[in-house]
């Protein structure tokens, strides 16, 4: 079989994975967004248990590796807690968890290098301190925090391929599944590569506009 | 029973570890005063503005303001520093908010003001700080002096009944010095209560009601500036003041 005839009969086929791929990846930003942002705040302004609780977090969902991570969840953990979840709910979610702990030591790093006078000073006209978090340190910590957030997309993108371990229809488990059926491997693998290539570029393109967005002259990194 | 004293400072204590800042301090300032404190670096002089609104927490002692207490009043001290301004040495203005943001935000915030009231508001303090010109640009665009001058008005906003100044124009040279102080000194005028930790002793002669000199923790001399400034009793103060005129 000729390639055009094969990337026309299995290209939308393909291309079908790309919302999945877009799908995992969006659902693990948020849920990584969601939960890391308050593993921060609890890791830099919470008591000694709450402190220790972050911190075992963050440790265990960085030192192991992605797939054991994900097979520890799909073979184990969830069916253990009696959920069945569909593996794309699964993939979703072990990203996102993992991201969490990743997005959490970034934002943690911007809050604590917000200048401490900005909260002495928010203290100071009346605010309360989870006030003063809200309106003033945040707002300068996530801009700080951009740059390496945008590091985030790229890594989730890549590593959601993973998913194709437990049988996710993302793009790689779509791209094996036509190489087994035409048995046609260089082209179609290709294929799958510059979709995760386009996919990259045009997230960064995203990021950069909000990075542009919330720009503020002589404050933080300047937009790429 | 109302005294006739805004804010009342009895017998203050602070340690940092086994080091004494504050070794019992005293006293009393009535509505409009300005009260100037002078003395060494590293005698407590910041130390007592921050427990006076409990950026840090005396080990002992009282605050009162109009007769309320603030020290040891839990979680209602936001609403005692609403009524106790403070301006820094370093400004403190918030990074990301402009001129004017920087101003309303806390009426907004914490008095839940309507932004159109707050913004009308806020415009008003900058120009009583002649700064209204700057309203929409950010702390980076700013001189020393205009910060320091955006941070005054962002404290008048909240109507306060005293403001502390923690070294106003330490960070700033000698030019920028005089326009800030021209602010304050108008705000003296207008009967605002003040406490000022300074080394301008012009400031001190010119515009204080009331000089105290501190060092070691403890207040050595207090008075108005006339006497503290020509003729101090104690021979520490005389020390001191004799060295600042060599400059």
């Amino acid at each position: 079989m000729d390639i055009l005839t094969i990337l026309a009969q299995w290209g939308p086929y393909l291309l079908g994975g790309i919302a999945v791929t877009v799908g995992l990846v969006v659902s693990a930003l948020v849920i990584g967004f969601v939960l890391g942002l308050p593993i921060a705040l609890g890791q830099v302004y919470g008591s000694r248990v709450i402190r220790t609780i972050a911190a075992v977090y963050v440790w265990f969902f960085r030192g192991l590796p992605i797939l054991v991570l994900l097979f520890l969840f799909y073979f184990g953990i969830f069916p253990v807690l009696g959920l069945d979840f569909p593996a794309f709910v699964v993939g979703a979610v072990v990203l996102g968890l993992r991201g969490a702990a990743y997005q959490s030591q970034i934002f943690r790093g911007g809050i604590q290098s917000v200048a401490e006078g900005q909260m002495t000073a928010a203290l100071s006209l009346g605010m309360t301190p989870w006030m003063a978090v809200k309106t003033v340190i945040l707002p300068q910590a996530l801009r700080i925090s951009l740059p390496g957030w945008s590091n985030e997309y790229p890594e989730i993108l890549t590593d959601s391929a993973v998913c194709y371990a437990i049988g996710v229809m993302e793009l790689l488990t779509r791209t094996s599944q036509i190489v087994s059926q035409t048995y046609v491997t260089m082209p179609v693998y290709i294929a799958c590569a510059g979709i995760f290539i386009l996919l990259n570029y045009a997230g960064m393109q995203v990021i950069y506009k909000v990075e542009e967005k919330f720009a503020i002259p002589g404050f933080g990194v300047k937009a790429g | 029973m109302t005294s006739e004293y805004i804010l009342r400072i009895v017998d203050l204590h602070k340690n940092f570890g086994d080091r004494e800042v504050l070794h019992g301090i005293s006293f009393n300032v009535k509505k409009g005063e300005t009260v100037v404190f002078i003395g060494p670096s590293g005698t407590g002089k910041s130390t007592l503005l921050r427990c006076i609104n409990q950026l840090t927490e005396p080990d002992r002692g009282h605050v009162y303001i109009d007769d309320d207490e603030v020290t040891g009043c839990g979680h209602r001290i936001s609403e005692y520093r609403q009524r106790i301004g403070m301006v820094f040495q370093n400004f403190n203005l918030f990074d990301h908010l402009t001129a004017v943001q920087n101003v309303e935000i806390a009426p907004i915030r914490v008095r839940k003001m309507k932004p159109a009231d707050a913004r009308e508001k806020a415009m008003e303090e900058l120009r009583r700080v002649g700064m209204q010109d700057w309203a929409d640009h950010y702390p980076s665009e700013l001189s020393g002096g205009q910060a320091q001058r955006v941070s005054i008005a962002r404290s008048l906003a909240m109507d306060p009944e005293v403001i502390l100044f923690d070294e106003p124009t330490s960070a700033l040279d000698p030019e920028l010095t005089r326009e800030v102080l021209e602010v304050m000194k108008d705000l003296a005028k207008s009967g605002m209560t003040m406490l000022v930790v300074t080394h301008e002793m012009d400031f001190a002669r010119s515009v204080a009601t009331e000089v105290i000199f501190m060092e070691g923790g403890q207040i050595v001399e207090q008075g108005p500036p006339a006497e503290i400034m020509k003729n101090p009793k104690h021979p520490r103060t005389r020390e001191f003041i004799g060295k600042i005129a060599e400059h």
